[in-house]
Order: structure tokens, then C-alpha cells, then sequence
């Protein structure tokens, strides 16, 4: 992982990766989108909300990836001072946030025909309300941190959050078997899918499409604050002469 | 209501989302890469 902690050799991969991440993902996105909202089949029980699967399920394990991500990120800068991983941490944050809150608005919206209501305070509808939160606290100190010149723009304090908020994912995961809930099960497992494949097919689609297209967003927040970096630093050395 | 609303509804939100940070993450990392190349070029 060192052998990327040149910001320069970084880039120099970063650069067509975005587009190589970018353009694959989004065409997933669209064709996977496409199939199940009009190729698949309506569920026996659900009727046609079944298809919010195809974007609720991606989201969930974006705004959970995400965080882990963040997780290990802080992990690499507390351990090994890798240079970049502070600003992947960062990068992560807005758009994990992002999807855990369109897992909140989807599963919200799924929510009301197939139980309805809008909202239930279980386990795994809060748990999920918790990481929103913990993206939200995490952002917000890694702006006052980037306020105050510390590199990347996370402090140690910030990614210490980052490693300690990481609890919440397991509890996220676990919280349908630990907890009575109105949300199902979990139904797609190391062991395998409880749902058909009639249904399933198009999710491998949009899990994929919207995974590259993370990494691109992410890829596009680095570049980003590394330029942001360049730009400061070389005002400094101007400032002083 | 008819079901397609909710569903109309969620890809909406996911479609707005997701349309607005390509955006906005473009948009920032090619004002970020200009201004720092346009440094280097007056250094």
C-alpha cells in the first residue's frame, strides 16, 4: 500500500481509473435499473414495490461499505501514517453518507405499501438512522480538522471516531436476527439467496454498477482535496516569500 | 395509491442523488486540478 503514498504516483493511476470506474458503473447502473423495473417479473406478495430492491439493497451496502472503509482508513493513518489514507477517509464520508441516507428514504418508501408505515423504530431502522448521524459527526470534524492545516484534513481524534463508530456495522448486520423487526430477514447470505432468480439477476447489476461508481465519486473527492493541498501549500511558500 | 408511485418515487430519489454528486464531484475536482495547474504554470 506504501508504494501508493506518492501522491504523484497515485494520481498517475487515479486519473484513468476514474473514468474506467465512472463510465462501466453508471452504464450498470442504467441497464440494471431498466431490467427491474421493467424486465422482472411483480412479487407474488409485494406487487411492483419488489423493485425498489434493485436500488435499496445497493444503497445499504454502500452506506455500510462506506463506513468500513473509513474504518480501515483510520486504521492505516493511526498505524502506518499512510499519507493518503486520510483523504480517502474524507473522500468516503459524503457520498456513504449520501447512500445511507437514500437507504433510509428507499426502505421508507418500501416501507409504507408493504407494512404500512413510513417508519418504525426496530433495530435495523435505527441502527441505520445511527450511521447517518455518525457520517454526519465524522464529516462535520473532518471539516473543523481540515479548518485547522492538518493534513488531508483528518485529525487523529476524527479517525479515532471513524474506527470507534465501525461497531455500529455489525450491529447494522446482525440487528433482523438480534431484534423483533418489520424488516425482513436476511435473505441473501454467504450460504445463498432465499429470493428466486427471476428477481435476483438484475441486483448483481446494480450492486456492481453502483460500487464502481462509488469508486469513482471517492477517486474524484481525492483528486480533488490532493489539488485542494497543492494550491494551499504553494500559496503558503508565496505568502512567505 | 398505485404501487408505481412508491417505486416512481424511490428511483427519483436514488436518480437525483446520485445524478447530483457525479455533478458536483466533477465539477469541484475540475476547478481543483485547473487552479492548481494554472499555479504551476506562473511558478
Amino acid at each position: 500500500m506504501h508504494r501508493f503514498a506518492n501522491p504523484a504516483r497515485f494520481l498517475k493511476i487515479a486519473r484513468p481509473l476514474t473514468g474506467w470506474l465512472f463510465w462501466p458503473g453508471l452504464a450498470l447502473i442504467l441497464v440494471g435499473g431498466a431490467c427491474g423495473l421493467f424486465v422482472t417479473p411483480a412479487d407474488y406478495l409485494q406487487g411492483q414495490t419488489v423493485r425498489i430492491l434493485y436500488i435499496h439493497v445497493p444503497a445499504a451496502w454502500l452506506g455500510m461499505g462506506g463506513w468500513t472503509g473509513i474504518a480501515v482508513a483510520a486504521l492505516m493513518q493511526l498505524v502506518w501514517r499512510h499519507p493518503l489514507a486520510a483523504i480517502a477517509g474524507r473522500a468516503i464520508a459524503a457520498p456513504g453518507a449520501l447512500f445511507t441516507a437514500i437507504c433510509l428514504m428507499t426502505g421508507s418508501i418500501w416501507g409504507r405499501p408493504t407494512w404500512g408505515t413510513w417508519w418504525e423504530w426496530d433495530g435495523r431502522m435505527t441502527s441505520m438512522l445511527v450511521l447517518l448521524f455518525l457520517y454526519l459527526g465524522y464529516i462535520a470534524l473532518a471539516n473543523a480538522s481540515a479548518r485547522d492545516g492538518q493534513a488531508g484534513g483528518v485529525s487523529n481524534v476524527t479517525a479515532i471516531f471513524g474506527l470507534v463508530g465501525a461497531i455500529n456495522i455489525p450491529i447494522i448486520n446482525r440487528s433482523v436476527v438480534w431484534w423483533n423487526s418489520l424488516h425482513q430477514g436476511p435473505s441473501i447470505t454467504l450460504r445463498g439467496s432465499s429470493i428466486a432468480m427471476d428477481l435476483l439477476w438484475p441486483l448483481g447489476l446494480t450492486l456492481l454498477g453502483f460500487s464502481l461508481w462509488f469508486g469513482a465519486i471517492v477517486l474524484m473527492r481525492m483528486r480533488t482535496i490532493l489539488a485542494q493541498n497543492k494550491v494551499e501549500a504553494r500559496m503558503q511558500r508565496l505568502a512567505r516569500g | 395509491m398505485n404501487q408505481w408511485a412508491f417505486v416512481i418515487a424511490a428511483y427519483a430519489v436514488t436518480a437525483i442523488g446520485t445524478g447530483l454528486v457525479s455533478i458536483l464531484s466533477w465539477r469541484a475536482m475540475h476547478d481543483a486540478e485547473r487552479a492548481a495547474a494554472k499555479l504551476s504554470e506562473r511558478a
